[in-house]
């Protein structure tokens, strides 16, 4: 039998029949899907495209299909109030249901609401859909033809991608959290290293990292160029997983066979580590907080598909309570979801970092794509707990990566850094 | 549509580069190609203006860009999102096919579904930079062999073939006539 990888093992479950390549790296395979979704921005075209190609054609099973309303929620332009009443008369007639405005982002929601399984494929119109490696699944952002024809058909073809073994190893001492150990990642990877690949992760401070921490890290397989990422589970990952999803039990994780077929194996050190910052205008253009000098903030952002959970924002929420953010400085928190929101509001969190001066919003991607909190004007400076800094990605303003502790501190300091200053 | 694509392509090429040098840009992102500011845009006939808008020295191509073009790319070219907007712009000013060091891994989906053309050229930055290939240079490119011809040299280049995924799609004109 051959060996396989967990991408190449996920695909051969969902072959279809009539694929007589097999699976090998470089083959094209054609795979069913178990979950194909849209989000405000490109369900708007999926709808369209639909119309036009397929008329008044049944979707392949309206229980497998989800539009995720996430960016602008609720939406701030007539313009995006119009594309999600689009989506949601689609739906309507379809018998397809809506994760509307309410809810928070598409791909936590999906994790939450129980779509998302070990061993599974989901598509969705998210470039950051593979955080759901984080489950064992196989998360693919797609763009409106490819999501349109999910729609119709539940199917579509993949290049099976080669994959990548990356082996964290050394000996950490110093603080750091799982958004360093991703950008610790990031700037030796950059982008050429994964482009285009799956990636497995292996060594024991990957293997350590919750659930929160999993999905900060294999949300960033984006920004690497990869395409999806896999950490085996340990042995509270799988309980993680039903407690976020509320359900009694979740099928096996695919696992690799020992002796699969990788393109390249490669080791990184994370011995010395400490908080990473990744300056602009590029998310690998990584350094140490400790070489990038004295950095005015003006503004700090925690949120996003990458640090949204309720983790990161308790986090951010034990370093400032009782305290207050620096004069001049402002700070945004977005929760990932409705559920998170309830939760930190619940647990008074939301009122330590109300009364540390944060403006907090309700639960979606935040200031990603032009949504309602995270943009910045000419010359001002964020630091963002988000997974992009692509010049005028979120404004004119520059905009630095880190971790949730980071950028808590750095609205307390007026500076970027880690730790307060006495 | 069957059987009447061209397979060879004959246009004049813009080098991506920064600044007027000859150094082709890397990692161009989605977000530089086809800002998410315009993200509400689903009409393909709106989408050509902001080709390129949030791209440092290229923010009036769509003024300079001319049917039959052909673009050319460092790697990791649309980096980034899911937008099919970032494809579609370069249809709407008819520009014929990318050509790229390598593709964003959802890029390149998005472009072979909608049946685009883009060619992998590993070459393309070393090419660019020792001015093999410049700047509105007039080039001949065929899709099925991977042969590219610069005519105001004669000088040939190889780059990856169609797939045949690849040339399956953009002979039906999409993967939604499939």
């Amino acid at each position: 039998m051959i060996k396989k990888t967990i991408i190449e093992k996920i695909f051969h479950r969902h072959l279809k029949e009539n694929s007589k390549e097999g699976i090998k790296p470089g083959s094209i395979a054609w795979i069913d899907l178990d979950v194909v979704s849209a989000r405000d921005f490109g369900g708007p075209n999926v709808v369209k495209n639909y119309r036009k190609v397929y008329g008044n054609d049944n979707v392949f099973d309206p229980g497998k299909i989800f539009f995720t309303f996430d960016l602008t929620v609720p939406p701030k332009t007539i313009q995006y109030a119009n594309n999600q009443q689009i989506c949601r008369e689609f739906a309507r007639d379809r018998g397809i249901n809506v994760f509307d405005v309410d809810q928070g982002i598409g791909t936590h929601v999906l994790i939450e609401k129980g779509y998302v399984l070990p061993g599974t494929i989901i598509v969705g119109t998210d470039s950051h859909m593979n955080i759901l490696g984080a489950v064992n699944c196989f998360g693919q952002g797609m763009g409106d033809v490819d999501i349109t024809f999910g729609f119709r058909y539940g199917k579509t073809w993949f290049e099976v991608p080669q994959t990548v073994k990356v082996m964290i190893k050394g000996s950490p001492t110093g603080n750091f959290s799982a958004k360093d150990l991703t950008l610790k990642i990031l700037k030796e990877v950059k982008t050429d290293k994964l482009l285009g690949k799956a990636v497995e992760f292996y060594g024991d401070a990957i293997e350590a990292l919750n659930l929160a921490g999993r999905i900060t890290l294999l949300s960033m397989i984006t920004e690497m160029g990869g395409i999806v990422g896999f950490i085996p589970f340990n042995e509270t990952t799988g309980k993680e997983i039903m407690a976020m999803n509320n359900l009694p039990s979740i099928p096996p994780e695919v696992t690799a066979d020992e002796g699969a077929g990788y393109s390249e194996v490669i080791e990184i050190d994370i011995t010395g580590i400490e908080p990473m910052v990744a300056e602009p205008p590029y998310p690998h253009n990584v350094k140490k907080i400790s070489e990038i000098g004295k950095v005015k903030v003006d503004f700090g952002f925690i949120g996003s598909c990458t640090n949204g959970r309720i983790e990161d924002i308790e986090t951010a929420g034990k370093i400032l309570k009782g305290k207050r953010i620096a004069d001049g400085v402002r700070l945004a928190v977005v929760p990932a979801t409705r559920k998170i929101y309830a939760e930190a509001m619940e647990r008074g969190i939301l009122q330590d970092l109300l009364k540390a001066g944060a403006i907090i919003s309700n639960p979606g991607c935040g200031g990603c794509a032009q949504g309602h909190i995270g943009m910045t004007g000419k010359g001002e400076v964020m630091v963002s707990t988000g997974n992009r800094n692509f010049p005028g990605k979120q404004g004119d303003g520059s905009n630095y990566l880190v971790s949730p502790e980071v950028v808590a501190y750095s609205v307390l300091n007026g500076y970027i850094s880690y730790g307060e200053d006495v | 549509m069957k059987g009447m694509k061209d397979y060879v392509f004959a246009g004049r090429v813009w080098t991506i580069t920064e600044g007027d040098g000859n150094k082709l840009i890397a990692d161009i992102d989605t977000d530089q190609v086809f800002h998410n500011a315009y993200l509400h845009i689903t009409d393909i006939n709106e989408m050509g203006q902001y080709t390129f808008g949030n791209l440092e020295g290229w923010k009036d191509f769509h003024t300079k860009a001319k049917p039959g073009d052909i673009v050319m790319a460092g790697p990791n070219f649309g980096a980034g999102s899911s937008r099919q907007q970032a494809v579609d712009c370069f249809k709407a000013l008819g520009v014929k096919m990318i050509i790229a060091v390598s593709f964003g891994a959802i890029y390149k989906r998005n472009a072979i579904n909608s049946g685009f053309p883009i060619m992998i050229f590993k070459d393309a930055e070393r090419m660019v930079a020792a001015n093999k290939i410049a700047n509105l240079n007039r080039l001949n490119v065929d899709l099925l062999s991977g042969q590219l011809t610069n005519r105001e040299t004669g000088e040939k280049f190889q780059l990856m073939p169609f797939s045949k995924v690849q040339k399956d799609i953009y002979d039906s004109g999409s993967l939604l006539n499939i």
